[in-house]
């Protein structure tokens, strides 16, 4: 059940964008009694709507609007206007994410610490001690159904990943399992068990992997305290002459413009729009932008290092049957710098369909050496790889003031170069890989290069100073005490984790300091 | 790689049309194109049937699959035989038979090897024609669910309830 809620009431929480961060954060909010107005620049999608079709859920799903690209990464080449593959929908990329649900280790919390002195990069410690973090993320993992924790039990493991295991066996890799995953193995939350029906990038038509839109969403609006706007897409955000927000600008669906006034505004809308829109609400107070004192917000873009690796055998694998991404190998996700780089990275399964295969295994390859790869598709296996690589200042998303998204606003470029400790991770994690799949008979093994990044972190970061960072431990901007960011652009560092468990540990976090210090009378 | 002969009667135009691309697998005739087979036939509208065969040609050697039929390569670029795209290819296949020309062969579809083919194309690797042909292709091929069952990719399985009962943990070589 819907909340109306006014526009002028200026009594309400703002949050902007639903997925991992904001989704789970209105919701959290409006369990505690707080009024909240989301808006969501995308659709509702629900199961029964999911296409599990790789191109046509594309375009249903995919964040499209306009963007640019420049930097030395092959993406900038390959997918110049796509450099992120997320999700425009409520419930945001929670609908397309596979589900792998992992803590940051320790030590990547305090990254600065334990790693020294990188030269180029721009690291930092986080503000945040990691046991404060260990309730959160039991919470976090109980909200999402995580197997492996909680006493769920792990998903069974399927073609794809029964070669990974063997070769990661072979090699010697011990910490080999089928994945701490949201995806549940038995029901779970009044939702099925995983059907092995592959396509979790495309939406569960099951519900068996956790998403916001039909969990957080349905259960915040059932508290008659939230109220999502969908296809509200914000512009800007507005201050007062104490330089406190008071609300939001946004386009509905026929493009007409409101005001939705506020008494708080968290920013969600991924790392990608959540610096552009700081970035756009310029005004004359803050000419760089919100929450921009320090010059941080849109640097340290981090998108992971990642890569593939998919290899031909002899016999068939069908890698496509079954959960997308179950399959993990954590043996290289320790700090081990005698590898030659500070951080480290994981293994995990993965497959494309065919359509997607073409598109990404090798992008603009063509030729017998491409075709003969896919030739032998139905014989493939295949796996992700993603590590911690370094956050750069100058690797950031800034305004493109010669290209306009629809609404006539500046679309952001999202610039990236790879770091030499990157570049130094991802060809040990090439040769592993690699050396994985040869241990298993593999005829042929493609490192294939970083997909558009599903991975968007640390473009308003969190830091203990105001110097060197957007937002306090609690993801409050350090400038303006009643706007906070609430989605992945905190991120201080990036951690070798898939960072959506992270992301929904803080936002249930946040809901407690928000609610704490609505109750107080600070906000 | 040769046109086989046929056995109804041609017209004068069909045979000139035929002659002129002598050495390609496709029948070309007034306003179509042919898979030699017969196994399938388009018709063209805007371009010259022997541009649009030259442009299968192209496909094929750009992304060639020898268990996949001509019919596909051709549905994949069915889409230029429009008014629009019609002068760009029209340019794109005059600039392909010109450099076929510049190595000694009569056109581009009556050049024998693949490997000669692939040179041609590999010297104009970076023209926007190039570009676009093989950039269409990776989804007017390979986005064509018919394509699917030829490389074992089964699609959805949604409809069929998913693979825990159906084989996704199959595999008895591991």
């Amino acid at each position: 059940m819907a909340a109306p809620f006014e526009l002028t009431d200026d009594s309400v929480v703002v949050v902007i964008g639903t997925g991992a961060g904001g989704g789970v954060l209105a919701n959290e909010l409006a369990q505690k009694g707080v009024s909240v107005v989301a808006l969501e620049a995308g659709g509702r999608y629900l199961p029964e709507d999911y296409i599990n079709d790789e191109w046509e859920s594309f375009g249903q799903l995919a964040w499209l609007d306009a963007r640019s690209t420049s930097g030395d990464w092959r993406v900038a080449r390959d997918f110049s206007g796509l450099p992120a593959w997320i999700v425009k929908a409520v419930g945001g990329t929670t609908t397309h994410w596979a589900g792998a649900s992992l803590r940051i280790q320790d030590h990547e919390w305090k990254a600065k610490t334990n790693y020294g002195d990188v030269a180029g990069a721009n690291l930092l410690d986080w503000p945040i001690d990691p046991r404060e973090m260990d309730d959160y993320y039991t919470k976090a993992e109980n909200k999402l159904g995580v197997t492996r924790t909680g006493g769920r039990a792990g998903l069974p493991g399927n073609n794809n990943y029964k070669v990974f295991e063997a070769g990661a066996k072979a090699l010697g890799y011990t910490e080999v399992h089928t994945g701490r995953m949201a995806i549940n193995s038995a029901e779970y939350d009044d939702r099925l068990a995983c059907q092995q029906t592959g396509f979790c990038f495309q939406g569960c038509k099951w519900g068996a992997k956790w998403s916001a839109a039909y969990t957080d969403i349905p259960n915040g609006e059932a508290t008659g305290n939230l109220e999502v706007r969908e296809r509200a897409h914000v512009l800007k955000i507005e201050h007062d002459d104490s330089g406190k927000v008071t609300g939001v600008l946004y386009a509905d669906a026929d493009g007409n413009q409101h005001m939705q006034m506020a008494r708080v505004v968290c920013v969600a809308g991924n790392s990608i729009e959540s610096p552009r829109l700081l970035l756009n609400s310029a005004s004359s107070m803050y000419p760089d932008g919100l929450a921009n004192s320090s010059g941080q917000v849109g640097r340290n873009y981090m998108r992971h290092m990642t890569g593939s690796v998919y290899a031909v055998f002899d016999k068939p694998v069908k890698m496509w049957r079954g959960t997308t991404m179950a399959g993990i190998i954590q043996d290289e996700a320790r700090h081990d710098p005698s590898r030659g780089f500070v951080g480290g990275y994981e293994f995990e399964t993965l497959s494309l369909g065919l359509p997607f295969m073409a598109a990404f295994l090798d992008p603009g390859g063509w030729g017998r050496e491409f075709t003969t790869a896919l030739d032998s598709y139905e014989n493939m296996a295949g796996m992700w790889i993603v590590g911690e690589d370094m956050p750069q200042e100058t690797n950031r998303v800034t305004l493109n003031h010669d290209l306009k998204d629809q609404y006539g606003m500046p679309a952001p470029n999202v610039h990236f170069d790879d770091h030499p400790n990157d570049v130094a991770m991802r060809k040990h994690a090439y040769q592993q890989g690699m050396a994985i799949y040869d241990a298993v008979g593999a005829t042929r093994t493609f490192p294939t290069p970083p997909y558009p990044s599903t991975h968007n972190l640390g473009t308003n970061r969190m830091s203990e100073n105001p110097r060197d960072g957007v937002v306090n431990k609690h993801g409050q901007t350090h400038d303006i005490a009643n706007l906070f960011v609430s989605d992945g652009s905190q991120f201080t560092t990036g951690a070798a984790e898939n960072p959506t468990l992270t992301i929904v540990a803080l936002a249930i976090r946040q809901a407690d300091h928000i609610a704490a210090e609505l109750g107080r009378g600070n906000l | 790689m040769t046109v086989t002969s046929q056995k109804s009667p041609m017209t004068r135009r069909e045979l000139l049309s035929r002659s002129a691309a002598a050495g390609a697998a496709f029948v070309i005739g007034s306003g179509y194109v042919a898979g030699n087979s017969a196994a399938w036939a388009m018709e063209v509208e805007h371009l010259e049937p022997a541009s649009m065969a030259t442009l299968i040609q192209m496909a094929r050697d750009i992304y060639p699959h020898d268990h996949v039929a001509d019919e596909f390569y051709a549905a994949a670029v069915k889409g230029y035989d429009s008014a629009e795209s019609a002068p760009m290819v029209a340019a794109g296949i005059a600039a392909l038979n010109a450099a076929a020309a510049g190595k000694g062969f009569a056109s581009y579809i009556d050049t024998g090897w693949e490997r000669d083919r692939v040179d041609i194309l590999r010297g104009m690797e970076n023209s926007a024609f190039f570009q676009t042909v093989r950039g269409g292709l990776v989804t007017g091929l390979y986005n064509q669910k018919a394509v699917w069952p030829l490389f074992g990719y089964e699609g959805e399985s949604f409809s069929q309830g998913g693979y825990i009962d159906r084989g996704f943990d199959d595999i008895n070589w591991i």
